[in-house]
């Protein structure tokens, strides 16, 4: 095999709002069937990347769960697997993850013990398909130290929340900042990033020895005019969902046929953890138009432009409009529900509203499901 | 070191289903798919895992393909083991003489060697066409408790119909005292469900007893010959949902009834889950112009017509203007713009094409298998493709890829059967 895969699953970001609450952001649930990490998962395991670590941190209860049985993703192998990484007290260190590249020096052995020419390293926040062999060929055509991959943000407000970057017509990085408030450029590093093991490892304990600790400024910034660090640009749909906003813009883009088909039916295929539910049932009064829904759900109500994750029932009368109702809710009779992402294994009364005006507003109720 | 298990099972998953017509031209009986996304195997190997057996030998011959893609090595059910797990058992060659599997205990006894490798104390034997929920453990309880030979699965049926089922007379200790197989008046309303628990000894010295004896059957010779020889048979009275669907009559009715507010038969419920091989992911699409009027969904499918109290399988896709009418779609397959479809049975990966008319006029028996091609049912094989515009009458069949000469004037009228040989779509 040529390369192995790190995936940097630890994240926690205050623009998920209450969503981050319960999980870290790689364990969000997208698109009805998925969570956020099986897209990097499958990307990795799709481009025979047969060994894989996950560094989680934050609320990791959530993912590990998930990550339980590397089986669906095809890891449960003698040759390589599925590693998870959560911080761990040692002789040497008692600190959590201080930032990327600490989160990868504190696991350097399993970089060292490797005997995989090249790494590929991604984040858990993703959701697109690639080849990452693609991108390895180019790294090594282009005899690059570091390759990033990149793409163009349509909307240029967003350019704040990513590396923006420049590069010259060979594709070299001349130019990289870290979440600049404006850019005046609009191609943004999608974190995924492809680099040989030993010079990873050379730049991971050089940041360390200097008490640096983050991979994007410490690493990539600061190297960029010494070593020769690539930029591969992607076409493909590609979606970063660390924020509300845009976790509710991904899910609802799976609305549209051509993001479906890409997804669903082109090969190679996403995989996810199976989860053993019944079909989808219709009951008398289901209405359901223009939506996406999962296995398990129960339906008996209005539902329209929206997605129902797994296990969702939907009481009589209920109408729910342009919402993104996470696993394992339960709606109660003639509820209303518009504008709304309802958090996971909720509980809605009957006979309640609940209205995003301006914004989408997350629901958290905690009822108790049986005493209604 | 000696593998011991308490019990094990043999799942007798040979038979072809002849009464299913072209359900079953190309795969077994227990690979049918059922309920939008199981096959009818899921339900005794969920039964097999949900009651602690972890050991278990399927019994394979007639069209295995499906079956053994399908069951692999037992993931679904966790019956991927170190010791036991899933096995299947085809028949195979051996150096005095080879042999088909010529009966149910036959198919037994030429796996002896299989069983005896994990020293069982009791056999549970189970066939492969059948939907219900059931804990084995508690029939073991009851076999125990009575210190019973042999414990056959029993339900009351209405009298008037027992006469189709094997019929157990018991005194009131619950003993077996006389069985009927298809009794004209039967004595009892106790019919077999054709689940036995035997106590290895007494199962071993049976089909050793038996077998010369052709096409040995548990039902007609291993039963009889126990009770003669004064075994202790005893019938263990089960009140739960059980339904043979072994006719297409049966198969549908038994699909249809999933679709009830609360149905008899719940897939919904957390305890006693029903696993299957859930190979297809993506959530289900509903599109604007969809009606989706009582029915069940699997995953993967896209709706773009009016599916009315219905079942469909994953990844089917039901084109515009559809109109989907007490039918079953089975997975992948695609059903064209404007086609509308009345009590119809559509297998696996089939396409019919733009504006079909399925399930139209009277009701005529069928020409060929007028036994198996009734209750007005318009049946298409796997793999089948039907042309545009034709129209397709009640109580037909359908297989291979049909072009538009096999319809004479556009129409295949009721009673009627085309089996196209396979080829290139049109």
């Amino acid at each position: 095999m040529r390369a192995l895969g790190i995936i940097l699953a630890g994240g926690n970001n205050n623009r998920m709002r209450e969503l981050s609450n319960k999980r870290a952001i790689a364990a969000m649930p997208v698109a009805g069937s998925y969570r956020a990490i099986d897209f990097a998962l499958s990307n990795m395991a799709n481009s025979h990347i047969q060994k894989v670590a996950v560094l989680t941190q934050y609320n990791a209860r959530s993912l590990n769960e998930h990550l339980s049985s590397s089986k669906w993703w095809d890891f449960g192998r003698k040759q390589g697997g599925l590693f998870v990484f959560t911080p761990t007290i040692t002789k040497e260190n008692s600190l959590w993850y201080q930032g990327t590249a600490d989160a990868i020096y504190q696991n350097i052995s399993f970089l060292k013990n490797s005997h995989e020419p090249y790494v590929v390293i991604a984040s858990g926040d993703g959701i697109y398909k690639m080849d990452y062999n693609k991108v390895l060929e180019f790294h090594i055509a282009k005899r690059a130290d570091i390759t990033v991959v990149c793409t163009t943000c349509q909307d240029q407000s967003e350019v704040e929340r990513f590396g923006v970057l420049r590069m010259n017509d060979d594709c070299r990085i001349e130019e990289f900042e870290e979440k600049p408030i404006v850019s005046s450029y609009n191609t943004v590093s999608t974190g995924i990033y492809v680099v040989r093991r030993r010079q990873l490892i050379e730049l991971i304990e050089r940041a360390a020895q200097e008490g640096r600790h983050d991979f994007v400024n410490d690493i990539l910034i600061r190297y960029k005019n010494l070593k020769r660090i690539y930029g591969y640009k992607t076409d493909s749909y590609w979606s970063n969902i660390s924020t509300v906003e845009s976790y509710y813009r991904t899910n609802m883009d799976f609305l549209k046929p051509e993001i479906r088909n890409y997804f669903f039916k082109q090969e190679p295929s996403v995989k996810t953890k199976i989860d053993d539910l019944p079909p989808a049932k219709y009951n008398p009064g289901a209405v359901v138009k223009n939506s996406l829904v999962a296995s398990g759900c129960i339906i008996n109500g209005v539902v329209e432009n929206s997605i129902l994750f797994k296990d969702v029932f939907v009481g009589n009368g209920c109408v729910i409009r342009n919402s993104v109702i996470l696993n394992d809710v339960y709606i109660g009779d003639n509820t209303r529900v518009e504008n709304c992402i309802v958090e996971s294994r909720d509980t809605l009364r009957a006979d309640s509203e609940f209205c995003g005006d301006d914004e989408v507003k997350i629901v958290v109720e905690k009822n108790e499901r049986y005493v209604l | 070191m000696m593998i011991k298990k308490e019990m094990i099972a043999m799942l007798l998953a040979g038979g072809q289903g002849s009464r299913l017509g072209v359900l079953t031209e190309k795969v077994a009986k227990p690979a049918v798919a059922f309920g939008g996304k199981y096959r009818i195997i899921d339900f005794p190997l969920s039964n097999c895992i949900n009651s602690g057996i972890d050991t278990v030998g399927v019994l394979t011959q007639y069209q295995p393909l499906r079956l053994n893609t399908h069951i692999g090595i037992g993931i679904p059910w966790d019956l991927d083991r170190n010791e036991g797990g899933v096995t299947v058992l085809p028949p195979y060659e051996k150096s005095t003489n080879s042999e088909w599997y010529t009966g149910t205990a036959n198919a037994i006894f030429q796996n002896l060697d299989y069983m005896e490798q994990y020293h069982p104390d009791y056999v549970l034997i189970l066939s492969g066409d059948h939907i219900y929920k059931m804990d084995y453990e508690v029939m073991l309880d009851f076999h125990k408790a009575n210190k019973a030979d042999i414990t056959i699965a029993c339900m009351p049926v209405p009298i008037e119909e027992a006469s189709r089922f094997g019929i157990m007379v018991t005194d009131e200790t619950g003993r077996i005292t006389e069985f009927e197989e298809k009794p004209e008046k039967p004595s009892s309303n106790l019919a077999s469900m054709g689940i036995y628990i035997f106590s290895w000894q007494v199962l071993k010295d049976a089909l050793i007893a038996l077998k010369n004896q052709c096409n040995c059957d548990f039902g007609k010779h291993i039963l009889p010959y126990c009770k003669e020889r004064g075994q202790r048979l005893f019938a263990y009275e089960y009140n739960g949902y059980w339904k043979d669907v072994g006719t297409l009559g049966s198969y549908w009715e038994a699909n249809m009834e999933l679709i009830d507010i609360i149905p008899e038969f719940n897939l919904y419920e957390e305890f006693w889950k029903i696993y299957t091989k859930g190979d297809i992911i993506p959530p289900q699409y509903i599109s604007e112009d969809a009606v989706t009027d009582r029915c069940l969904i699997g995953e993967g499918a896209e709706i773009y017509g009016e599916v009315h109290h219905s079942i469909i399988g994953p990844n089917v896709v039901i084109g515009k203007n559809c109109v989907i009418r007490d039918s079953i779609i089975m997975r992948n397959s695609e059903i064209g713009e404007g086609t509308v479809m009345d009590k119809a049975i559509v297998a696996e990966d089939v396409v019919i094409g733009k504006d079909v008319v399925l399930g139209c006029g009277e009701e005529v028996p069928n020409v060929r298998k007028p036994a198996v091609y009734s209750f007005g049912l318009a049946t298409v094989g796997e793999k089948s493709y039907i042309p545009d515009h034709v129209r397709i009458g009640k109580n037909t069949a359908i297989s291979g890829i049909t072009r538009p000469e096999d319809y004479p004037e556009g129409k295949l009228e009721s009673g009627q059967v085309i089996k196209a040989k396979d080829g290139d779509k049109a």
